[in-house]
């Protein structure tokens, strides 16, 4: 287990810190009051302490405690977290109020506070650190490795971890043409969701002639449901930046940029912040690491745009134009950003760049599969009891992400059950979903490809049973829909038709007809569509149609929706039989449509029930079906 | 229709004048005061480069918070681009807005997670309590713009509401209401400017 336990498993006897996670989960639930108050805290309890990073202090037990705030730890359903090291205390859900007695009991008194400890729903076990917590245990963290400890505001502590080793390596002392080798090696293929080698990438670009070639690195990641990109930016810039220097010195650019979303304002604080230090010590500028050779980096905001996620849309977007791809080729390799080759990276494929020049080609195939090597961060989320950011090797299996390190699927009220799996949708709008089937498939771009879906940038979304998959599949139309940038027809007209099928099909109005010219359309969208977002778009609706047949033809030729999630479709009606009368749905219905006598089934009037779905909210019993 | 703008400018930090010159082509010879000297310092600041033209447009919509048309020609003329390009640039992203907001945007996030956790409750319950629609987003008091977006990238909290830059997780409709609610109260004693 490599990750943040490494530092856990350091001796007790190392340097008292104290670590709050400031990632953007853990801020909504309080981490910066939090963070003050430990800073106050710790000082009134008289006990020596600083939140600068100095690298020959590290390792002494007796300098003064170290306060800092570390990018997103990737529980953050638990947030906010608070690390004690160097016992490698993990304390969950920390209030204001707790701050007090965490300084007298722990950081005064060595003692543990065990009600703030992770308690592990399945062996109800307290856990004092991460490393006995099963979602971090089945973990390879080597992207997320620095993201929880290190304060990312700290070029100095990222230094002290080997920050800058592989850029320094890199630009002093391997040739473009190796810096290539090495990456193609490697075998890393691009995290962004194409899956593309990256070494052949780089190739493309080195070998153009051209006195001016760029570097973007890919930070619009705008899939629903994902948070990867985000979490490496906020907990660990430099590992990003670091790679757009190696990139830049592999292909023989000067100027690189970053393009981030501008829905993540920390996101793109962090990477300003960073390429200031970095300029500052003289990493970027006009004589990098002494080399005398120029890199530049600047960061832009998009703005609010999916399809820019693109690369062609992407430069069009940079170049101040509406974010639109054009046709490939010639590829950005050849002709990207203002006419001269560009290559156009994710924010995880250059941090994992990073670790091959460090490691080497060898060290990085160990782990993951043969035609996928090294590992993948995904961004686990929906109805699992916990949701957070993951790092595993490729070719792990479903089960073992969400069973074992999801900790397992939770029905609507949030009760973890082995029955409650119905699916895991993979990829955002551009992949599909999996089912039950699927669960024991080793996870790999070829893989995925095979059933229909994709890697995507790696969102992984459960589903408990209670979801309805055609408005999953609805959900992500609307999505493509939406986003399309209207340059092909059939991906601007195509999904939008979908898309009103789907309609027709959750309001009851379909007939057979509709699902022949759904699946029609669907193929037509994939074929007539120049980018990846029309060529994606119909992904989720044709894995559910594989999938999930049975519940499209509920809804078409039974008018019915089997999980009462359509409120058209939906005839909520009373279990006579679980109905215990305790006239609890009663009260609680806003259109008074539910009579019955304290202890007799009650029963729903259909003239008057508007399907909200409180009653089955309200009943403790399950009583309620169809809704 | 300008008549209109001004009275929607009005009160916003700069307002647009009555006589904004729409088409007088601004030559050299006659060097007229700039009519919006804010936004002619943030396109100074980018060195007047019609690439610039996105973080311009955000910088600009961070004035006045959303793109007013006569803002919008002004920027044209300043960087010697057509109108039609700058109109299609802020209608393309979603983070342009070319109506006015409301003083404090609500945001919920309707990405995947938070779909799948029911996020289209809180919004119904949102667009029903504050008496906005998807067409009509902002209320008439212009005191809440109600958003949906993609994805927050909080994912582990879904359902998550943004308000401003204040970010709420593991919403339902009644605690949605209540963060709402406070924001109007905290209004009603101190109005924030």
């Amino acid at each position: 287990m490599i990750g943040p336990s490494t530092e856990s498993a350091l001796p007790v006897t190392g340097r008292r810190r104290v670590i709050v996670c400031a990632g953007t989960g853990c801020v909504a639930n309080g981490a910066y009051p939090v963070f003050q108050a430990f800073t106050d805290q710790i000082k009134a309890a008289g006990i020596p302490a600083t939140t600068e990073f100095k690298a020959e202090e590290n390792d002494q037990p007796d300098a003064p405690l170290r306060l800092n705030q570390s990018g997103c730890q990737g529980f953050c359903q638990m947030g906010p977290l608070v690390t004690i090291l160097p016992e490698g205390i993990l304390y969950t859900k920390v209030r204001l109020a707790d701050v007090p007695e965490i300084v007298a009991s722990t950081l005064v008194g060595h003692e543990l506070v065990k009600r703030l400890l992770y308690v592990d729903p399945g062996t109800k076990k307290s856990c004092q650190g991460v490393a006995e917590i099963p979602f971090y245990q089945r973990q390879q963290r080597f992207v997320l490795r620095e993201c929880g400890t290190i304060d990312p505001a700290s070029l100095e502590e990222y230094l002290a971890h080997g920050g800058y080793t592989a850029a320094r390596k890199a630009i002093t002392a391997m040739t473009p043409e190796g810096i290539c080798r090495e990456i193609l090696q490697s075998g890393l293929r691009g995290r962004g969701g194409g899956g593309f080698s990256t070494g052949r990438k780089w190739e493309a670009a080195r070998t153009q002639r051209s006195a001016k070639k760029y570097v973007i690195c890919n930070a619009d990641e705008g899939d629903p449901g994902a948070f990867m990109n985000r979490s490496v930016m906020e907990g660990n810039p430099h590992s990003v930046l670091e790679g757009l220097m190696i990139a830049a010195r592999a292909i023989g650019a000067d100027e690189t940029l970053i393009y981030v979303r501008t829905e993540y304002p920390l996101a793109v604080a962090r990477m300003k912040q960073a390429v200031k230090d970095a300029q500052r010590l003289g990493f970027l500028g006009n004589n990098a690491f002494g080399s005398g050779q120029t890199f530049t980096c600047e960061v832009l905001e998009g703005a609010g745009a999916f399809v820019c996620g693109e690369e062609t849309a992407m430069i069009a977007s940079i170049e101040g134009h509406r974010g639109m791809p054009r046709p490939k080729p010639p590829f950005p390799a050849q002709s990207g950003l203002w006419g001269k080759p560009t290559i156009i990276n994710n924010v995880e494929t250059l941090a994992h760049c990073v670790r091959v020049i460090n490691e080497g080609a060898e060290s990085f195939r160990k782990l993951g599969t043969a035609q996928s090597p090294g590992t993948k961060t995904f961004a686990l989320t929906g109805h699992v009891a916990n949701t957070g950011l993951i790092e595993v090797p490729f070719g792990t299996t479903l089960r073992e992400i969400v069973i074992q390190i999801g900790g397992g699927i939770t029905d609507r009220r949030g009760r973890i059950g082995p029955n409650n799996f119905k699916a895991v949708q993979i990829g955002g709008p551009s992949g599909g979903c999996l089912t039950a089937e699927h669960l024991d498939l080793p996870l790999d771009y070829d893989s995925l490809r095979s059933v229909g879906a994709m890697i995507g940038s790696g969102g992984l979304v459960a589903m408990n049973q209670k979801t309805c998959m055609v408005s999953i599949a609805r959900f992500f139309m609307d999505f493509t829909q939406r986003e399309s940038c209207g340059k092909c027809v059939l991906c601007r007209e195509g999904t939008r038709q979908m898309l009103t099928l789907l309609d027709d099909i959750i309001a009851g109005r379909a007939t057979g007809e509709t699902l022949v010219l759904l699946e029609k359309l669907a193929h037509a969208v994939q074929k007539g569509s120049l980018c990846g977002l029309g060529k994606s778009a119909p992904n989720p609706v044709l894995t559910t149609l594989r999938y999930f047949r049975a519940e499209y033809d509920a809804h078409v030729f039974h008018k019915c929706c089997p999980t009462g999630q359509c409120k058209a479709l939906a005839k909520p009606s009373i279990d006579a039989d679980k109905c215990k009368g305790c006239q609890a749905c009663q009260k609680k219905c806003p259109v008074g449509a539910i009579t019955g006598e304290r202890k007799q089934a009650h029963v729903i009037d259909p003239a008057k029930c508007t399907a909200c779905g409180t009653c089955a909210d309200t009943c403790k019993f399950d009583a309620v079906v169809g809704v | 229709m300008i008549s209109n703008l001004n009275l929607e400018t009005q009160g916003q930090p700069e307002a647009a004048p009555a006589s904004a010159p729409l088409s007088k082509p601004n030559t050299k010879n006659s060097p007229a005061p700039a009519p919006f000297p804010k936004v002619a310092l943030i396109i100074e600041r980018h060195g007047r480069k019609p690439a610039r033209l996105v973080p311009i447009l955000q910088e600009v919509q961070e004035e006045y918070r959303y793109l007013p048309p006569d803002v919008l020609s002004y920027v044209a003329r300043s960087l010697n681009i057509a109108p039609a390009r700058v109109f299609g640039v802020a209608t393309f992203y979603a983070h342009f807005a070319i109506k006015p907001k409301g003083k404090h945007v609500v945001r919920l996030c309707d990405g995947t997670a938070c779909h799948v956790k029911d996020s289209v409750p809180i919004l119904d319950a949102i667009r029903f309590r504050l008496g906005v629609t998807e067409a009509q987003p902002t209320t008439r008091d212009l005191l809440f713009t109600v958003e949906t977006v993609a994805c927050l990238g909080a994912c582990g909290l879904a359902p998550v509401l943004v308000v401003d830059d204040q970010v709420y997780g593991a919403m339902n409709p009644e605690k949605a209401l209540a963060v709402l609610e406070s924001v109007r109260e905290q209004e009603r004693k101190e109005p924030s400017p």
